[in-house]
């Protein structure tokens, strides 16, 4: 039942599609197809869809289609082998254009001239070939750079809840992402899974208009295109990333939305395949498969380029406990959390510092990266703002008047902390302003209750206030 | 000079026991899952013998047989891999290569060195490499410590090798063997050259032990002697024994992994494993950057020189992670029956539990909890139970322990899940992280309420550091007890319910909380603190509660006795400078009785 394409001696069709099961597709015949192949499968009528083998046995194939299956028969679909795992192309013809999930064009435009291709599930790279990132990345936004602070080649995840502004943070992000002293452009590569045309267009505009065109791609899975292909787009993305970034020696920002979307694709293909569910039905190897795309960021020694991630995912429930925040936050780098406590006082960027955190930001802060007092401030803002929090909750148990002048000052300390370091609109402010900000907001303090901060440092930028009000 | 083969313990033939027949198949692939992967025609394949898989001979190992069909578990990709590709059965079992070579050593979870996995500038890790896990060519000066004509058996010592500068590697007569040495060959020698004769028959410094089967001792030894950590919180409150076991539970962003390399940094262990099982990438290069700059603070050597570092990060194949836990212990154990103190971590137990969890998903297995299968608690034993102080094999008598630190990464932060709460009945100590303390930047971010210890070292401690250390210990732990019930009440209805002598204890409460249990990792001072500085800092914080509650007695209001300003002075210790560290408490006791009673 095999036919031989005449054009390429390397093509074999097969005809002999015995089930279809949502996304998936069973195919006997397959003798000579590798595991993880790549094969395209003909209906006759419309395009030609991409798949690829999740299972071998004997010669029968279980084959998920990333066009969807829809209009696949028994008769009229023939399975075509080329011998070679999803590939796609990479390259410097791909910046300004619009690709959809699985890297095609998606803008109307010729197919892009790729310089080469690349499988896209990657190859783990060798630790020691790895080099530790530690090159301060500036954002422009206060509770990032002065307290979760990210570095080139790190992998930082966005936790946001339904209609947080995660996408704009994003968008800012890697609009103004800039490493003080280094003039080298950063690029952007823009994977987008199941959104919306509405966010597509945010994202269009966002990166595709002025000069952020000829350093950005935007690779679109829109929701209602082939829930499959949404595999696909990160990996896509991700190949095209590390090609630039560790043979181009590029900077290149990978930002993901949304990973609650891939991850329940990735639900769906385990429940079409019937595997043993895990939790909330997502499927057992659901780390293995976040950490294969996850762990792609980084850099490595001798070269100069990085992969940088940012990858958004809503919360369902805004319950950080969800499977997927937990399984993304156990292989990032950290999280930046967003609050919706906070958005709905209207703090923009809401983001809520007590839960969020860098796991990098010691390598990139200090002496000869940002300023000597920036790990002993981040941690008494912190430490301040979380016993302003405890206080706060505690206010609302006893009131006001109960609580004692020291504890009234965290009071505060906290509400200025909120309105003005992470309320800090749409302004950009340098790392310089930033520290300021916080050392402003310390001012009410005594020298003696700013215990994580050192004696020089206080003694150098403690701007301590004579007699406060809160004292009086 | 002749070479030998690699000596297989323990030996099953023979009383030198150099032969070993191995009947070797080769058989097709029929059925490929991700790493699991079917073959048939292997008729004399056993359960965890080693296969090399498809034309790219993939490292393998058999985890079932069913009739005809031998199912086997990838450590590599099995992306590209057909249907009817050759199957070849070693007849052997995963082997652990031990000798000298291995501290210093970077490898991934089947103990393959990461530098030969890329070649020529390659960044990644190439499929099918099969290096040799210990260098063939590298010499070493062997030392006997055998004459001609002693009589030998298992375990006795026949020479050493110095490996780096503080470290003796001691050369072993092999499990198995036994006899007379008729012929020594001192000097260089490549671990593959013979360094004695045994009744004729030659003996090289390689031996090979199977992974998963745990090395013979003489005898089992009760565990009395902590291992230092330099954590305040853990060598005051939960101190682990060596040869004991510890969890240090928590979920992400609670600081397991800055522990773990805290205590693989500072622990008073001779030896170090650290096994990073499915963890990330970026934080293996820290390791592996920071540390070769440091150096072993009881030696002096440089820190990389008593450790070996097992990498199977987690992008990297799920079935490697799994056997990257007993190339972890395998080693462990085989510096132990040198006479060493070693100390393995293990980033993350739970990593490896969801290996096996996706290996039996894919054998279609029956689950038991949260799918994870229902042997998980017997594998899990099968690791923790190689932890222990033991009396070596052979001669001259000698000592040595494993002391396992395993992370374990619950899902969601919640400790009921299968593997916590199956590690939790096998380990002495359990570290459990706290992710509200985490989030106030308390770190370690251990919870002194929840954590337990379950060895009584008590008695070392008030022989080996201070008679005072128990006592201080008991009344510590009592205070942030006690402050820990008033906080409750604090919370509900505010402080200035309490009475004045219990604002005192939560006082006390606070200073233990920040000033003694806290430690900064990254402040080269504070991330390590020895007993004695732990001891000074405990005594300061003791003495200042006597003292406020003195004052309270003579009449002093109690918000003048808490704002105290030379309570601040609490803060400094952990930056006190390292010598003097008793005169420097008295110190500030004598300041703050002063300051207590003129106030």
């Amino acid at each position: 039942m095999t036919t031989t394409d005449a054009q390429s001696p390397f093509t074999v069709g097969h005809r002999t599609v015995t089930r279809v099961a949502g996304p998936l597709i069973v195919v006997d015949g397959m003798d000579g197809v590798g595991y993880g192949e790549l094969v395209e499968v003909e209906t006759g009528d419309g395009p030609v869809r991409e798949g690829q083998v999740l299972e071998l046995d004997g010669s029968t194939a279980i084959v998920q289609v990333f066009g969807g299956t829809v209009g696949i028969g028994r008769r009229q679909t023939s399975v075509l082998t080329r011998g070679r795992a999803a590939r796609t192309g990479v390259g410097n013809d791909y910046f300004g254009r619009v690709l959809d999930g699985a890297g095609r064009p998606r803008d109307g435009g010729p197919q892009p001239v790729p310089d080469d291709y690349r499988h896209v599930n990657g190859l783990p790279l060798n630790p020691i070939t790895r080099a530790h990132p530690d090159q301060f990345i500036e954002t422009g936004v206060s509770a990032i750079d002065g307290l979760i602070t990210l570095v080139r080649g790190q992998k930082l995840p966005i936790f946001s809840g339904a209609g947080l502004p995660a996408n704009s943070l994003a968008a800012r992000i890697a609009a103004q992402a800039r490493v003080p002293g280094d003039d080298a452009e950063v690029v952007v590569i823009f994977a987008a899974m199941g959104v919306t045309r509405r966010e597509a267009e945010f994202f269009r505009t966002e990166f595709l208009t002025g000069g952020a065109a000829a350093r950005s791609v935007l690779l679109l899975n829109l929701a209602d295109d082939p829930t499959i292909e949404r595999l696909l787009t990160p990996r896509v993305a991700l190949t095209m990333a590390e090609y630039l970034a560790f043979e181009q020696h590029r900077h290149v920002l990978v930002v993901m939305t949304d990973m609650t979307a891939y991850c329940e694709a990735l639900r769906e293909i385990s429940a079409a395949r019937e595997e043993m569910p895990g939790r909330r039905g997502y499927p057992g190897y659901m780390y293995t498969d976040l950490a294969s795309l996850y762990e792609r960021a980084g850099r490595v020694r001798g070269g100069t380029g990085s992969l940088t991630q940012l990858m958004i995912l809503t919360m369902p429930d805004d319950d950080i406990t969800h499977p997927i925040p937990d399984l993304t936050g156990y292989i990032t780098e950290g999280q930046i959390v967003l609050s919706r406590d906070l958005d709905r006082q209207g703090i923009q960027p809401p983001i809520d510092v007590l839960p969020s955190l860098s796991r990098l930001m010691n390598a990139g802060i200090g002496v000869g990266k940002t300023r000597d007092d920036h790990r002993g401030l981040a941690d008494q803002l912190y430490a301040c703002y979380a016993r302003g929090r405890e206080v706060r909750r505690l206010m609302s148990i006893v009131g006001e008047s109960g609580l004692p002048t020291e504890d009234r000052r965290y009071l505060a300390f906290a509400a200025a902390f909120e309105r003005t370091y992470l309320g800090q609109g749409p302004a950009r402010r340098t790392l310089t302003d930033t520290l300021e900000v916080g050392w402003q907001l310390l001012a009410p303090f005594p020298a003696a209750e700013l215990k994580r901060v050192s004696a020089e440092h206080l003694a150098h930028y403690h701007h301590e206030a004579s007699v406060t009000a809160t004292d009086a | 000079m002749t070479t030998t083969r690699p000596h297989t313990e323990p030996a099953p033939l023979g009383r030198s026991g150099l032969a070993r027949t191995v009947t070797s198949d080769t058989g097709r692939v029929v059925r490929i899952s991700g790493p699991v992967i079917s073959a048939t025609d292997l008729p004399h394949t056993r359960l965890f013998d080693v296969v090399r898989v498809g034309t790219e001979r993939l490292l393998g190992e058999v985890i079932k047989l069913d009739g005809d069909l031998v199912v086997m578990q990838v450590f590599e990709d099995t992306t590209g891999l057909q249907v009817g590709e050759p199957v070849e059965a070693t007849g052997e079992p995963l082997y652990a290569e031990l000798g000298p070579g291995l501290l210093g050593g970077i490898l991934d979870g089947t103990q393959r060195p990461l530098e030969n996995l890329s070649t020529d500038g390659n960044l990644y890790i190439a499929r099918g490499a099969d290096p040799h896990r210990l260098d063939r060519n590298r010499h070493w000066d062997f030392r006997p410590a055998v004459e001609v004509g002693d009589r030998v058996g298992p375990g006795d010592l026949l020479g050493s090798v110095p490996e780096g500068h503080a470290i003796e590697h001691r050369i072993l007569v092999p499990a198995g063997a036994a006899g007379i040495i008729s012929a020594i060959h001192p000097g260089p020698a490549t671990v593959l050259d013979p360094v004695v004769d045994i009744d004729g028959h030659p003996i090289a410094m390689l031996r090979r032990w199977p992974l998963r089967r745990a090395r013979p001792v003489a005898d089992r030894l009760p565990l009395t002697v902590p291992l230092i950590t330099g954590q305040r919180v853990l060598d005051l409150l939960f101190p682990v024994a060596r040869g004991g076991s510890a969890i240090i539970p928590g979920g992400f962003g609670t600081g397991k992994t800055v522990l773990e390399q805290a205590l693989a940094k500072f622990s008073t262990a001779d030896i170090v494993i650290y096994v990073g099982c499915g963890e990330r990438g970026n934080e293996l290069t820290e390791v592996l950057e920071e540390f070769p700059q440091l150096t072993d603070p009881r030696t002096g050597a440089p820190l990389m020189e008593r450790t070996v570092l097992i990498a199977n990060t987690s992008n990297m194949p799920v079935a490697a992670r799994e056997a990257s836990i007993y190339s972890g212990i395998t080693i462990a154990e085989y510096y132990r029956d040198q006479g060493y103190d070693v100390a393995m971590m293990a980033d993350s137990t739970s990593r490896w539990g969801e290996a096996l969890r996706e290996v039996s998903s894919r054998l279609e297995e029956m689950p038991a909890e949260d799918g994870y299968p229902a042997y998980l608690a017997t594998r899990l034993a099968g690791f923790y139970e190689r932890a222990g102080a033991v009396q070596c094999l052979g001669t001259p008598e000698r000592t040595g322990s494993v002391t396992v630190v395993g992370a374990v990464s619950p899902a969601g932060g919640d400790f009921s899940e299968p593997i916590t709460q199956n590690s939790l009945r096998l380990a002495g100590c359990f570290w459990a992280l706290d992710t509200a303390l985490s989030r106030q930047r308390h770190f370690p971010a251990v919870n002194w309420l929840r954590s337990f210890s379950q060895y009584g070292l008590d008695a070392w401690f008030d022989r080996e550091i201070s008679a005072d250390w128990s006592p201080l210990r008991r009344w510590a732990a009592a205070s942030l007890q006690d402050e820990g019930v008033l906080q409750e009440v604090v919370s509900l209805l505010g402080v200035e319910a309490l009475a004045a002598e219990q604002r005192i204890t939560l006082r006390i409460g606070q200073a233990l909380r920040e000033d003694l249990l806290q430690q900064s990792s990254f402040d080269d001072l504070d991330a390590s603190c020895p007993p004695q500085r732990l001891l000074a800092m405990l005594r300061v914080v003791h003495e200042a509660g006597a003292a406020m509650r003195s004052a309270l007695q003579q009449g002093v209001a109690i918000t003048d006795i808490t704002a105290a300003s030379v309570l601040a002075d609490l803060g400094r210790m952990r930056r006190w400078p390292a010598d003097n560290i008793h005169e420097s408490a008295s110190r500030l006791i004598q300041r703050i009785a002063e300051e207590m009673s003129s106030l």
